[in-house]
């Protein structure tokens, strides 16, 4: 089903100047910032060291405002607010925490606080947010205070969706890829590793399955309606109706209006595979997307295939791929990218950055044509975003 | 009654560790907590009302791991922060 334009779609301009990095890690949150020509980088700021840093992510609405889902080793979950670019930060008073289990549902706990999207612009103060296990909440304040969205969190079928807690990721089942339509604040796009992609049009009050054409071939039934592994899905900006996803089973596009996933990733070379985790997709052009492949095969080491990293992408909306991988080491070089570690900037040429669980920050300021490496020697990334960008 | 507070949790007292706070049980004095610090029992407390993994409390000296457990004056609670390195 299409949303209905309720509002105008804007499409970014280009931008120019400095790009600032925001990453977030098992050890606190960084930003990585440039010179105006991109050049040269630095850690400029460590934020909240120490905590476990899921995802920080800026307001394109509202300068200097940053949210950041944190937790420590001791320390439940909460939510971080700044609306000073980072200079300090405050608590939520109330961070997302589930209600009372509805009848008939398991009661759950939020573990951490995974996934944070902005509202679109003309919902000032509104953010989302996906936790672990899969839960969904909403801000209306800017992040102060979270109250649970009962449509799907209560929905009587959230426990045969997810799969229970054996359904996810070693560190918790997770619910991510928060995709708001720009043109239509009610029409929302989540992905559950486990569970699947789910679309609501009526601002989380109802969902369906969206997995049709998804291949779960690590179920025993054939073309089940839910019970996905979506890593990461997208959508595109300047065509809300093409979606993107990194599946545990392959690279899929989404054309909404024909409602079928297309395993674009057969066209991926066959040594490599169509498995990992993140994706991004250009902010100027819907066909234009990189992908960061991984070794899903026998034990799934997670790992870049044959210990040589590289960046694939496509121009053509999947039909091709190329591999970008000029200046990333070539041989024995074990990277694993997860599926919040993979950002773009909004300049020509397109700037597209990924952070690694050995603590690195790459960079590619040519739209992946060739790579440095931006930032070594910091915990394990969790995430990586730009500022001022729409994740 | 006095509550002695771990460092993770200086962040909502500007950095004192020995506060305030009055309950007739371990919860109210939680409750009593979050009141002054907004935020800070679900910290420790998760939202069906267990105590989180690596939170200790002590009554006295006295590890108490039900929250319902009466408290008051001159007891002292201590709130610790467990190992859980890594």
């Amino acid at each position: 089903m299409n949303a209905s334009a309720k509002h105008k779609l804007r499409v970014p301009r280009p931008k120019s100047g400095v790009v600032r990095i925001l990453v977030g890690t098992r050890k606190g949150a960084f930003v990585i910032k440039s010179d105006r020509e991109r050049k040269a980088w630095k850690v400029d700021k460590v934020w909240m060291l120490g905590h476990t840093v899921h995802h920080v992510v800026s307001d394109p609405r509202e300068s200097g405002t940053i949210l950041m889902a944190a937790r420590t080793g001791h320390l439940g979950p909460t939510i971080f607010r700044s609306t000073d670019s980072g200079k300090t930060f405050t608590e939520a008073s109330k961070p997302p925490a589930f209600e009372p289990a509805a009848e008939g549902l398991s009661q759950r706990t939020v573990n951490h606080t995974f996934w944070l999207t902005p509202g679109t612009d003309q919902e000032a103060g509104v953010w989302w947010a996906g936790t672990s296990p899969q839960g969904l909440f909403k801000s209306r304040d800017g992040g102060r205070t979270w109250k649970p969205v009962r449509g799907f969190n209560n929905h009587p079928m959230l426990d045969q969706w997810t799969g229970g807690e054996k359904d996810g990721t070693p560190d918790g089942p997770k619910l991510h890829s928060i995709n708001i339509d720009p043109r239509d604040p009610d029409h929302v796009y989540i992905g559950m590793s486990g569970g699947g992609v789910f679309e609501s049009t009526n601002g989380g009050r109802s969902w369906e399955p969206l997995n049709r054409g998804c291949a779960a071939d690590f179920m025993p039934m054939e073309n089940p309606e839910y019970g996905h592994d979506p890593h990461c899905m997208v959508m595109a900006r300047t065509n809300p109706d093409r979606l993107w996803q990194q599946n545990h089973c392959g690279i899929y596009r989404m054309d909404r209006e024909e409602g079928v996933w297309q395993r674009v990733g057969k066209a991926m070379p066959k040594a490599v595979g169509d498995v990992g985790f993140p994706i991004v997709v250009s902010p100027f052009d819907p066909d234009s997307a990189w992908v960061f492949p991984m070794d899903g095969t026998s034990v799934w080491p997670r790992t870049s295939p044959g210990g040589a990293p590289s960046v694939y992408h496509t121009a053509d909306a999947g039909k091709s791929w190329k591999r970008q991988d000029r200046g990333m080491p070539s041989e024995h070089a074990y990277w694993t990218v997860k599926r919040q570690c993979m950002a773009h900037d909004e300049h020509d040429p397109l700037g597209v950055y990924l952070g690694t669980s050995q603590g690195e920050i790459w960079g590619s300021i040519n739209e992946g044509r060739t790579w440095k490496v931006l930032a070594r020697n910091l915990p394990h990334v969790y995430s990586v975003e730009v500022l001022g960008i729409q994740p | 009654m006095k509550v002695y507070l771990p460092s993770p949790l200086y962040s909502y007292t500007g950095g004192k560790s020995l506060v305030e706070a009055r309950g007739d049980t371990i919860r109210e004095v939680l409750a009593a907590l979050d009141a002054q610090y907004p935020g800070m029992a679900f910290r420790m407390v998760d939202e069906v009302g267990h105590l989180r993994r690596h939170i200790r409390i002590f009554v006295d000296e006295r590890p108490e791991e039900d929250l319902d457990t009466k408290v008051q004056d001159p007891m002292v609670l201590h709130i610790v922060a467990a190992l859980s390195g890594g």
